[in-house]
């Protein structure tokens, strides 16, 4: 058994543990806790696996995104005392029993493939070139499938109202209640001034870099969401009011500069979503820059909460 | 010459892996929650730091070993301020024996 | 050298299952935010190792991204442990 193999054992073996963990423990502060452990762990699995897109993403969504948004979910029913409620016992059996059928369904499919298993992947890489683009899974986002990115990214637009429509109405328009330090000590102060510039120049680099290496869009626009709500979190900066004209331009900025080049596709080449020749890779550049900003609004937005305070005049 | 880096890589690599099994040994054994946050953080930053200064002659690009010293530079900044954080937390509800 | 660099990296996983398993012993809560410490430093190590033993540069990009998530997801949890934070609503 070679050595990565014995890595990739101890991997496993420990996400399963820390899984457990995640359900067996008693208050729901520290299930998030453990969860985000999982998901950061979950990023060292899919690096073994070569995903390293998925790697990226669960780090950062998987590891600190839902890390937050949960918090956020436990701290608003705090009045509940949700740590007091008891789920019964056929409940928690039926749950093990339908989780326990789809592992066996993946494991069948993974342990005994058809005979020829079905992949696309030699197909992508050929007709990779043309579009200028060195990274398959750019290829696949933004050539392939741009129609699925394209509703991928109204989608999170959708869930975004669907957080805001739990406002109150008189709050309707205001400012996000998410917790922020009440009063901040000096090293978190020197953590949120120091560490925004760099995740933005990270945040911008792994835009740039999704092209050709693993990266792209979603991943930027975590990193960029991540450190300005740090700023928040940390009491530097206040939390925009959700009907700031800004804040809302951003947000359907990309998406609309996606559907446009779409159509604009129709006139120019043929099909909705696609390319006029030789155009294909500054067009892509363009609809990745304006998506990452559009995302990293929108989930900053997302684990801001719905607003809770009317907006101050 | 490359003999040489190989010989250094394997020393400061080892090295880092034990400081980190050191680390885990006072999280274990230490007796006081602020101990131990403290067996955690200052040994495994250590840890880290001899592993990747074992990792810089094997790194085929001077990006990558620039790379790899920015994220050494990012753990350390953020683990010292989020050791601060949780042992003021830890000292507001009272250390766990 | 590639093997080598492999077994540092189990190495280091296994410490990292040892402190967690340390961790999760105690019951309290505020324990509980050193396992994201912990994955902070310890995973970013297993990455740069993997990333230089299989030559995957990429990998060095994941490890920036658990470094800068690890803090970040810690700095929001210190914030509800600690209970430092304002009621934003009441306010």
């Amino acid at each position: 058994m070679s050595i990565a193999s014995v890595f990739d054992i101890a991997v496993v073996a420990l996400i399963l543990a820390i899984g457990a963990s995640t359900i067996l423990v008693r208050t729901a502060f520290a299930a998030v806790v453990m969860f985000a452990v999982y998901g950061l762990l979950l990023s060292i699995a899919w690096v073994r696996l070569h995903a390293v897109d998925v790697a990226l993403t669960e780090a950062a969504i998987g590891g600190g995104m839902t890390g937050l948004l949960l918090l956020g979910a436990v701290a608003r029913s705090r009045s509940d005392d949700v740590d007091r409620v008891r789920v019964g016992y056929p409940v928690r059996l039926a749950t093990g029993a339908l989780c326990a059928l789809v592992v066996a369904g993946l494991a069948i499919v993974v342990l005994h493939p058809p005979a020829a298993v079905p992949t696309l992947a030699p197909v992508v890489m050929e007709n990779l070139p043309p579009s200028g683009l060195g990274n398959p899974v750019a290829g696949v986002l933004f050539v392939f499938r741009a129609l699925d990115t394209l509703l991928e990214k109204v989608v999170v637009l959708l869930a975004l109202l669907g957080v805001w429509s739990l406002a109150p109405d008189r709050a309707w328009g205001g400012t996000p209640g998410l917790q922020v330090y009440a009063k901040p000590d000096p090293p978190l102060i020197f953590l949120a001034q120091l560490l925004p510039p760099v995740g933005i120049v990270f945040g911008i680099y792994m835009c740039w870099v999704g092209a050709k290496d693993p990266g792209g869009a979603f991943q930027g626009g975590t990193v960029l969401a991540a450190m300005w709500l740090l700023v928040i979190v940390a009491g530097l900066q206040k939390a925009p009011a959700i009907s700031r004209l800004w804040l809302r331009g951003l947000l359907i900025a990309g998406p609309m500069l996606f559907l446009a080049i779409g159509l604009a596709g129709w006139v120019f080449a043929d099909a909705f979503l696609a390319y006029p020749e030789g155009y294909a890779k500054p067009l892509i550049v363009a609809v990745e820059a304006t998506l990452t900003l559009s995302i990293a609004v929108a989930l900053a937005m997302l684990a801001a909460g719905p607003p809770e305070r009317a907006q101050q005049q | 010459m490359s003999l040489v880096m190989d010989i250094w890589t394997i020393c400061a690599v080892s090295a880092g892996a034990l400081f980190f099994l050191a680390g885990t040994v006072g999280l274990l054994r230490f007796p006081d929650t602020l101990t131990r946050l403290h067996a955690l953080t200052k040994v495994d930053n250590l840890g880290l730091g001899l592993i990747t200064l074992g990792l810089l002659p094997q790194t085929s690009s001077l990006l990558l070993a620039v790379k790899l010293v920015i994220v050494w530079l990012l753990v350390q900044l953020s683990g010292a301020v989020v050791t601060q954080l949780v042992a003021g937390a830890i000292r507001q509800h009272g250390a766990d024996g | 050298m590639s093997s080598l660099l492999f077994a540092a990296s189990v190495f280091v996983l296994l410490t990292v299952a040892l402190g967690l398993f340390a961790i999760l012993r105690r019951s309290a809560d505020v324990d509980r935010l050193m396992a994201v410490q912990l994955l902070g430093t310890g995973g970013v190590a297993i990455l740069l190792l993997l990333a230089v033993a299989s030559e995957m540069p990429p990998v060095v990009d994941v490890a920036v991204m658990l470094a800068l998530f690890a803090a970040f997801a810690a700095v929001a949890f210190v914030r509800n442990a600690s209970g430092v934070s304002r009621e934003a609503r009441g306010e």
